[in-house]
């Protein structure tokens, strides 16, 4: 039966990675600032709070402030239902991330499935977005996001089939226990790990393929015509899934709460593999920064054709090798 | 590929720059005394209204935001009756000043003059007005023109000769 | 688990009753979307993670995402209901509707025949599910494969690009003749008027 002490667990587990990935996401508003002016020569925000810090706050009361408008030619339910869609697919995911040994929400045996899953679910909240706004700008976005998010879904899956192969699992848990006994997957998957760093870009919708978006081109995209907290939350939703994938790199190729343990045991030793999986992840998230702060943004035929050209034949190349490789191992 | 990991390099080397960024409201940047800021009218160095009130600032303005009124003392000094700038139309180019055959309007290097409500960015004669004579000092008008004008005859300006008796036979 | 698998079953009819009953097709497509999710956790409830990860990635998130986007490109606007409202008649849909009400009798009928509920079967791992396909069924995914390929390199042959009519093929390379083709007409307007009419 289910005891009273593992029903309190599980609460203090789902809370706690809610609290820790909304706040990450949120402050993420910040650091993507403050990293961007670092390296462009500038301070970025500085003056609400110490260091800037409640920049963060500020912003939200100015969303939640801001006037909730619907525009009388969309499509109001899908219109209003679209940015939901991100947060919900994108905190969902999250459910299979874990965090440190046997801190978990659902150790899903599909766990890696189950992210590619409510990925692919998370295209209808742009796609949806854009359609609904009835406005060229957010239609056009909400093609090219469509078309792109597919295409690097295809290869983002393969790219996490070459871990899958050699871990024998889908479990997120087993896979960082495998790197726990040999070593981090970065190494013997080199090839899917940097794949699987240029589909979580494109998945994330964030720069250089921020496509969608293309504020040049196409004002904002597909959210042009949101505003308030429904922008709010496909900005969040943003943040939420650079935190997602982040995490995920680190738990996938970079041995997730594995690291240096410094004698400890027990519940110190736990807390210190949380600690290695924020380092972990905000190395990351500084990265996925960094690229927008160095890249231009591709044409939008370059990005297809570097998807299905290039990215697509090399993960099954990877796919190809590792599983000859893990053939002849296991013989 | 090798370009792009260059490309991160040579980003995160910004890290360590210097920063471009100048912290207004504590730290301020040089102005140049001929900045062109706020309009004020200034005063002769007797203390006088400069302005002749002759409208040219008005014609001169590209987008109509000076408006005033002439009017005559009992000497028959022009002087304006009114003087209205409205800075929140003002685009500060300058040509008030350019176009000012007294010196009176000038532009001075202060730009923060924000508001919360509009109308208190119409400035009024007495807002415009300041004590001294601006960037001119020791400039006077009326001492250097040929006008006849309460207190001063014809021929008293400076670098004037009085004027020529017609009627006179002497050479 | 019974009553998760019923609450999504109710779901998955309920949706697809929506699905077929709406005029906008975008919102069809949604309420299609909603049920096939309901149809991946019946998939769960049951025992079988890896086909409800399936369906959701490949059929509710891949798919799916390629119908909306037609449906966008399409822009079906209140005239094509009533085109579609005009062919629906009755002589059309009086077959498969007595046909569907045979199926779902049939449906009713095993239900409530004591027996043959729902049983929750032993969970298959996603090795299992590979294994199968691998080993007993090798010749049918590859079949299958085959079948993809042959659909792959249908659609490459009818989306390539056809280099005999590119521009300068069909337009002439000389400017005078493309300047003709390529809707020249209003330079040209009143050019073919003689100089002594003027």
């Amino acid at each position: 039966m289910i005891s009273f002490k593992d029903i309190v667990a599980a609460v203090l587990t789902v809370v706690g990675v809610l609290f820790v990935a909304l706040t990450i996401a949120a402050g993420l508003i910040w650091v993507e600032r403050r990293l961007l002016a670092v390296w462009q020569d500038r301070y970025g925000p500085n003056r609400v709070g110490p260091l800037g810090l409640f920049q963060v706050l500020a912003d939200t009361i100015k969303l939640l402030a801001k006037e909730d408008w619907i525009p009388p030619f969309a499509d109001k339910p899908v219109f209003v239902i679209a940015p939901a869609i991100v947060m919900i697919t994108v905190l969902f995911s999250f459910a299979v991330l874990p965090v440190a040994r046997n801190i978990v929400i659902a150790d899903l045996n599909v766990g890696l499935l189950y992210f590619l899953a409510m990925s692919s679910m998370g295209v209808y909240s742009i796609v949806l977005g854009g359609w609904a706004s009835d406005n060229k700008y957010s239609l056009l976005g909400a093609l090219r996001a469509s078309a792109q998010m597919i295409s690097y879904e295809v290869f983002m899956g393969l790219s996490l089939m070459g871990v899958v192969l050699v871990a024998g699992s889908f479990k997120l848990s087993d896979v960082v226990e495998w790197q726990n006994r040999n070593v981090w997957f970065v190494l013997p998957q080199f090839p899917g790990f940097v794949l699987f760093l240029i589909a979580g870009i494109a998945e994330t919708r964030r720069l250089p393929f921020d496509l969608p978006e293309a504020d040049s081109e196409l004002v904002a995209g597909f959210h042009s015509e949101y505003s308030g907290m429904k922008f709010g939350m496909f900005f969040v939703g943003e943040y939420l899934g650079v935190t997602l994938v982040s995490a995920l790199i680190a738990v996938l190729f970079f041995g997730g709460w594995l690291g240096p343990v410094f004698g400890l045991a027990g519940w110190a030793r736990t807390a210190l593999g949380i600690v290695w999986l924020l380092v972990k992840t905000f190395l990351f998230i500084g990265f996925f920064i960094l690229l927008r702060a160095a890249l231009p943004r591709p044409r939008f035929d370059q990005l297809m054709s570097w998807g299905w050209k290039w990215m697509l034949p090399l993960a099954l190349a990877n796919l190809l090798v590792t599983g000859a490789v893990v053939m002849t191992m296991s013989k | 590929m090798l370009s792009l990991l260059r490309t991160f390099w040579e980003i995160l080397k910004h890290t360590f720059r210097r920063r471009l960024t100048v912290q207004y409201p504590e730290e301020k940047p040089y102005l140049a005394p001929r900045w062109r800021g706020r309009i004020i009218l200034s005063r002769d160095p007797d203390g006088e209204e400069r302005c002749v009130a002759c409208y040219l600032c008005a014609v001169a303005c590209p987008v109509d935001c000076i408006s005033l009124q002439a009017t005559e003392d009992k000497n028959g000094r022009r002087y304006p009756e009114f003087f209205r700038i409205n800075f929140s139309r003002c685009i500060f180019c300058g040509f008030c000043e350019e176009a000012c055959p007294t010196y009176a309007i000038q532009l001075t290097p202060d730009f923060e003059m924000g508001e919360y409500k509009r109308q208190n960015l119409v400035y009024e004669k007495e807002d415009l007005l300041i004590s001294g004579p601006g960037k001119y000092p020791g400039y006077n008008f009326w001492r250097v023109a040929g006008v006849e004008i309460g207190g001063k005859g014809k021929g008293d300006a400076e670098r004037e000769d009085p004027p020529t008796d017609v009627r006179s036979l002497l050479p | 688990m019974d009553w998760l698998f019923y609450i999504a079953a109710v779901v998955a009819v309920g949706a697809t009753l929506m699905m077929l009953t709406r005029q906008n097709a975008v919102h069809a497509l949604l309420y299609l979307i909603v049920s096939l999710l309901a149809v991946a956790v019946v998939f769960f409830v049951l025992g079988a993670p890896f086909a409800a990860a399936l369906e959701v990635i490949i059929y509710a998130g891949a798919i799916m995402v390629l119908f909306i986007f037609v449906v966008m490109l399409l822009n079906v606007g209140p005239r094509a209901g009533e085109l579609e409202s005009a062919w629906l008649t009755p002589t059309v849909w009086a077959g498969p509707a007595v046909l569907a009400a045979i199926l779902a009798g049939e449906i009713v009928y095993i239900l409530s025949s004591p027996g043959l509920g729902i049983e929750p079967a032993a969970e298959i791992p996603p090795e299992r599910v590979g294994l199968a396909l691998y080993g007993p069924y090798l010749v049918a995914v590859e079949l299958a494969s085959m079948l993809l390929l042959g659909g792959l390199v249908g659609a490459y042959h009818l989306g390539r690009e056809d280099r005999v009519r590119l521009e300068t093929a069909t337009h002439g390379v000389h400017t005078d003749v493309a300047g003709s083709d390529s809707g020249g007409d209003l330079v040209r307007a009143g050019s073919d008027r003689t100089a002594g009419a003027a």
